[in-house]
């Protein structure tokens, strides 16, 4: 699938400000993100703990708890409508229909009182004109989409008959039943075990080929990434720092975050005597670094003032890549991966 | 780094059995671990894998004594080990220590880090002055700052904590580390910093780890040799370019297929075997080998025998399969 960037974008956030309360003050867990997607395509959004990327996507459900959260800036562009100033009532329209969710945990997600089928045909009754024989009948169907073996048996089952790995393919039956044309997955197999992970991604996949839904995929699993997705936003302390599609970022990454945290990954079949970790931890929101965040861990940054004193912009440091790095041009010719 | 000798191995496990809840009878019992045989020779990482519930914790707890085994010997350091008598297990943690994978939830909250590392030195019989170096030298070796002993576990980062949960497991100068997922609670960038870590010592004092993953990456990463458990059996055991280069099992070949690669350029073009459906209860397992129900080799033999955990013409390794053999054919 190649990223369709003609036409304007289906979700466009703009400079997205999101902050919360908190007994040190309040705290910037989204700092003037902005990213787009485009129909039909598949945009991961990667980072560490208290990168933002589940917050933003929060912010774009409309789900930030207020108080002790706030929107403090920015809009969320959906064709063309800031969601920011959509009505609550209207929201609820909007969500579970054109926009829906999986989340990580499956069990959390799903009501134990009542049988998975019910709870699939009640996302469609609640927004569609469905009536509820083909609404029942619809998630029989959808349960075998994603590939749930007898899904007729199934849709009468109580969630605790249900695997792990079986409500994770539920709830994306779930997801999918209003046909919807976002699709926003945070961190959906990491709660899953890795046989089981393998059969998620492909019921995501069937689903995605059967909605044609664009997919934002949340996750710090760098594999999954490179598996799923055709364009990349990596965030580190509450920004973007990189963004592209996802061969140019594994290959000819721009920014010494992306590069240093695909350095430090082991993998199966290099066996290099050591790993080459990125030094220090990631930052805190109540106390970020100045300047650039990644700036006290970077090993390009060397005690510049550039790298202390200004938050660096994003930039288009080759045609469709951008970098938040004062100095991504050094950058340019590391392609030690690709020689590799 | 594989120790050579031909000495006795620092741990030898044989037949280990642990099932859950016989007594009450009602309920059938979960079968946590089957029948397990392993050995881990001094200086050696030995990787124990496996999906959830399919034993390999039960293992490292029964190795060390946290848990009582149904059945089966743990011979350690050439003593069996004394589960159920304190003393005897008191003095075996002087040489074998746990690390667990949770480092928020394994440290105590009221402790300071100073204290947290004295502990076992001061149960151990240390004079206070000695106890102030040899915690200074602890922090020092797993990287960090003697000066912050007295600060308390909330003031680190993830990453800090594991370092000293498994300086903590360095206090008495011990011969074998049971590290339970030691890195799967940290963050990626943090994961190369701990692992490296635990190569450093490892070399420096010449320990012995049981790295118990689910990460293969880590795994093929740190280990000298791989046990591959399934529903409480070990399927195949071997060195690391046996298991990741030449898996003979089935399960090992699913297991490794489905490891997402980070390499774009490799989307679609590797075989990929999505299993059907879930591992079976570990309170019900099928009979034969418990693998058969996902397995596309399985045929009626699998269901009447369980197969040995043996060394085939075709390969090193030792492989508990029927009909073990390289993937040539594409599963069904």
């Amino acid at each position: 699938m190649t990223p369709a960037n003609q036409g304007p974008p289906l979700l466009s956030v703009e400079r997205l400000i999101t902050e919360f309360r908190s007994a040190e003050g309040t705290v910037r867990a989204v700092d003037e993100v902005s990213y787009q997607i485009w129909p039909g395509e598949t945009l991961a959004v990667v980072g560490e703990s208290g990168s933002g990327k589940s917050v933003t996507a929060m912010s774009v459900l409309g789900l930030i708890p207020r108080p002790p959260g706030r929107i403090a800036g920015g809009r969320i562009l959906f064709e063309g409508r800031d969601l920011l100033t959509v009505p609550p009532a209207e929201m609820r329209a909007i969500r579970g229909k054109a926009i829906s969710m999986i989340f990580q945990d499956p069990m959390t997600s799903l009501n134990p009182v009542l049988t998975v089928g019910f709870q699939i045909a009640e996302a469609m009754l609640a927004h569609g004109d469905m009536g509820r024989a083909e609404a029942a009948e619809r998630a029989v169907e959808l349960l075998r989409t994603v590939g749930v073996p007898n899904a007729a048996e199934r849709y009468q089952q109580f969630p605790h008959q249900f695997s792990g790995g079986m409500r994770q393919r539920a709830l994306i039956a779930m997801a999918i039943a209003n046909r919807p044309r976002l699709v926003i997955a945070d961190e959906p197999t990491t709660a899953l075990d890795v046989t089981i992970q393998a059969q998620v991604f492909e019921a995501l996949r069937l689903a995605q080929a059967e909605t044609q839904a664009a997919m934002v995929l949340i996750t710090h699993d760098m594999g999954l990434v490179a598996e799923l997705a055709d364009r990349v936003v990596v965030m580190y302390g509450g920004r973007v720092v990189e963004t592209t599609d996802v061969r140019t970022l594994f290959h000819a990454p721009r920014h010494p975050y992306t590069r240093g945290l695909l350095a430090s990954l082991p993998r199966m079949h290099e066996r290099s005597e050591r790993l080459t970790p990125i030094p220090g931890a990631p930052p805190s929101l109540v106390n970020r670094p100045s300047g650039c965040a990644f700036h006290p861990r970077c090993a390009h940054s060397a005690g510049r003032l550039p790298c202390r004193t200004e938050v660096p912009a994003m930039r288009e440091v080759e045609p469709a890549h951008w970098s938040a790095c004062h100095y991504a041009e050094e950058l340019q010719d590391s392609r030690e991966r690709v020689e590799a | 780094m594989t120790a050579g000798t031909r000495a006795e191995p620092l741990l030898k496990i044989d037949n280990l059995v642990k099932h859950y809840g016989v007594r009450g009878g009602r309920k059938p019992a979960i079968q946590a671990v089957n029948g397990i045989s392993l050995a881990l020779r001094a200086g050696e990482t030995l990787g124990l894998v496996g999906e959830s519930g399919c034993g390999k914790s039960t293992t490292g707890r029964c190795i060390i004594g946290l848990e009582q085994p149904t059945g089966g010997q743990i011979v350690f350091d050439g003593k069996p080990v004394e589960h159920g008598r304190r003393a005897a297990l008191t003095a075996m943690w002087r040489d074998m220590q746990y690390v667990f994978q949770d480092p928020f939830a394994s440290l105590n909250p009221l402790m300071t880090v100073f204290a947290i590392l004295s502990e076992p030195l001061r149960l151990s019989g240390m004079k206070a002055a000695e106890t102030q170096a040899r915690v200074a030298e602890l922090m020092r070796l797993v990287g960090l700052a003697p000066e912050h002993g007295n600060r308390f576990p909330h003031e680190f980062s993830g990453g800090q904590r594991q370092r000293i949960g498994i300086a903590r497991a360095l206090a008495l100068n011990p011969k074998l580390l049971i590290l339970d997922e030691p890195v799967s609670a940290l963050d990626v960038s943090i994961q190369a910093q701990v692992i490296n870590l635990l190569e450093d010592l490892q070399d420096q004092l010449g320990l012995a780890y049981l790295f118990i993953a689910h990460d293969l990456s880590v795994v093929s990463h740190i280990c000298d040799r791989i046990a591959v458990m399934y529903l409480g059996r070990i399927v195949e055991v071997g060195t690391r370019e046996e298991i990741f280069d030449r898996p003979q099992h089935p399960y090992t070949q699913a297991l490794l297929s489905a490891v997402p690669i980070d390499d774009p350029d490799l989307r679609g073009r590797r075989k990929r075997i999505v299993l059907q459906g879930d591992p079976p209860s570990p309170a019900n397992p099928p009979s034969g080998c418990a693998f058969r129900t996902r397995c596309w080799k399985a045929t009626d033999i699998c269901a009447q025998a369980v197969p040995a955990l043996e060394p085939k013409p075709q390969a090193r390794q030792a492989v508990a399969c029927h009909h073990a053999g390289a993937l040539t054919a594409e599963p069904a």
